[in-house]
């Protein structure tokens, strides 16, 4: 066990724990973003720069801070460390920083996207982000690609986390989706653009942070604040069945897998509950999906509020706050 | 006691002019003659039209843009801000060739604004990002069904022909940030 401290809270970890995943058991606003790491994908992270932290004391032993700002979701903790996630303004000028770079080739059509609504760079950049580009020079721009008959690749969205050659590497068999090119010209890509037929090759869509890869059986067909989310489920051989369906009256328009608060599929589901689904009758409905009161989905959306978890909530956060006062930049 | 206007009833008898009656009369008469010869405070409307201002928040228009082509791309922020929910829409994706209809590959292939339900509030026009909606000097027309008042694109969408003329709607900050062509996202 490491003994570790956040943003002034300590907390005790197992070794080999990551910085990123110690603060989201602490949870709250010193939770590092993440654009590329993803908890169910092995191997993923390190890539995409937004969760960089500043490790003030490396540990018990060895107290002197590490000399540049470290990728918490690929920094395993030790004894003693003593990390600034929010509380260092050195972390939060890096982190805008890294949005404007990861903003710098992404086309901005929002407008167009359907991913806009849940889409974690928008997200990331409506809070850390300034709200404008000192960019003048053109961006990268690909031709938009069909992978298969249910998925649709606009390179040009793409931020290259490489979540989505991770789903097609460890979920899906016959692997034929990868990433060629170096670079700027690096580039989302099938062999030849063979389909991507796997059975699980979907759930490519829902890692996706950005709205590179989409659905195409939901390409245009509403804004995602226009749908209502249904918690729902079926018995299916192949996956866990539990889903989420975005429906509008009696039309499921699209069907997604589950996400956690950090927007992260626990439990991958088939192309056949995705795409071959898409009546209400077919499935066992649970009721509303709960959506942040934050988010723009929430619109018309209503939901059973759980008092006691809104009271964990509020604890962890006076806590959270009680500890942002006790932390060194800010004693008192 | 909701107001200081209360008046405690006094029944006492009445006198001898007020039970003659036709004084009263010849006074409500008096009265009445005195407001024809006061300036109306009605206008005769559709002869006679009052002054309104430049930015008089009236029908909506849906702008193209300097080639023609619709600037809407059924993005749903006007829908979303609507404190009416008196906008609908239904996207649709270009096909090749109608670049010059739509300017975006999205488009709304249905747009619809129920002006019985608007509030001409001009939050739409303010969440708009592409420039599209614009609120303008023209008066809703009255019609006689309910129906009549759900407005599509035929009425929408400004002709090609006839532009309107939304550039006093613009405030000069916008008109400002507009010059510099490296915050555009409308290339």
């Amino acid at each position: 066990m490491a003994k570790v401290t956040i943003d002034g809270i300590e907390i005790e970890v197992q070794d080999g724990t990551t910085i990123l995943n110690a603060a989201r058991q602490i949870g709250g606003d010193s939770v590092p973003p993440a654009m590329c790491y993803y908890s169910s994908l092995k191997d993923s992270g390190g890539k995409c720069r937004v969760c960089l932290v500043k490790v003030a004391q490396g540990s018990a032993k060895d107290p002197r801070p590490m000399p540049k700002l470290m990728a918490s979701c690929r920094t395993p903790v030790m004894d003693g460390m003593v990390v600034q996630s929010i509380t260092s303004p050195e972390v939060l000028e890096a982190r805008k920083s890294v949005v404007e770079f990861l903003l710098i080739n992404h086309p901005l059509d929002c407008p167009i996207c359907d991913q806009a609504g849940e889409c974690d760079l928008q997200n990331l950049a409506y809070k850390h982000g300034v709200g404008q580009t000192r960019y003048e020079e053109e961006k990268r721009t690909f031709e938009k690609i069909d992978i298969g008959d249910k998925i649709k690749l606009h390179m040009t969205r793409c931020i290259l986390c490489y979540r989505c050659t991770f789903v097609a590497n460890q979920i899906t068999d016959n692997r034929v989706h990868g990433i060629i090119g170096r670079g700027d010209a690096s580039e989302i890509s099938t062999y030849i653009q063979k389909a991507v037929d796997n059975d699980f090759s979907g759930n490519m869509i829902d890692v996706c942070p950005v709205g590179a890869l989409t659905d195409k059986t939901f390409r245009f067909k509403s804004r995602v604040w226009f749908t209502n989310p249904l918690d729902a489920h079926r018995d299916c051989k192949k996956c866990s069945g539990k889903v989420v369906l975005w429906t509008k009256g009696e039309e499921v328009l699209r069907v997604s897998a589950r996400t956690d608060q950090y927007n992260e599929v626990k439990e991958f589901i088939c192309n056949e509950c995705r795409f071959d689904h898409k009546i209400k009758s077919d499935w066992i409905i649970e009721g509303p999906r709960h959506i942040d009161r934050h988010s723009v989905i929430a619109q018309n959306h209503y939901e059973k509020s759980d008092l006691q978890k809104l009271k964990k909530e509020i604890d962890r956060q006076i806590e959270f706050e009680k500890g942002k006062l006790l932390s060194p930049n800010n004693p008192g | 006691m909701l107001t200081d206007r209360s008046k405690v009833v006094v029944k006492k008898e009445m006198t001898l002019t007020e039970r003659l009656y036709l004084p009263a009369i010849v006074g409500g008469i008096l009265i009445t003659i005195r407001h024809f010869f006061r300036k109306s405070a009605t206008i005769r409307y559709p002869e006679k039209k009052r002054e309104i201002s430049d930015i008089w928040r009236g029908q909506h228009v849906l702008k193209r843009d300097d080639e023609g082509a619709e600037r809407c791309t059924a993005c749903g922020l006007c829908a979303v801000a609507c404190p009416a929910e008196a906008i609908t829409m239904v996207a649709a994706e270009r096909k090749p060739g109608e670049e010059k209809l739509y300017r975006e590959e999205k488009y709304a292939s249905t747009y619809e604004i129920n002006m019985l339900r608007c509030i001409f509030c001009g939050l739409c026009e303010e969440a708009c990002p592409k420039e599209a909606i614009f609120l303008t000097d023209r008066i809703i027309e009255t019609d006689y069904t309910r129906k009549g008042f759900v407005f599509g694109k035929d009425k929408l969408v400004e002709p090609v022909a006839e532009r309107v003329d939304v550039t006093k709607r613009q405030t000069k900050d916008v008109l400002d940030f507009k010059k510099h062509k490296e915050y555009s996202h409308n290339k």
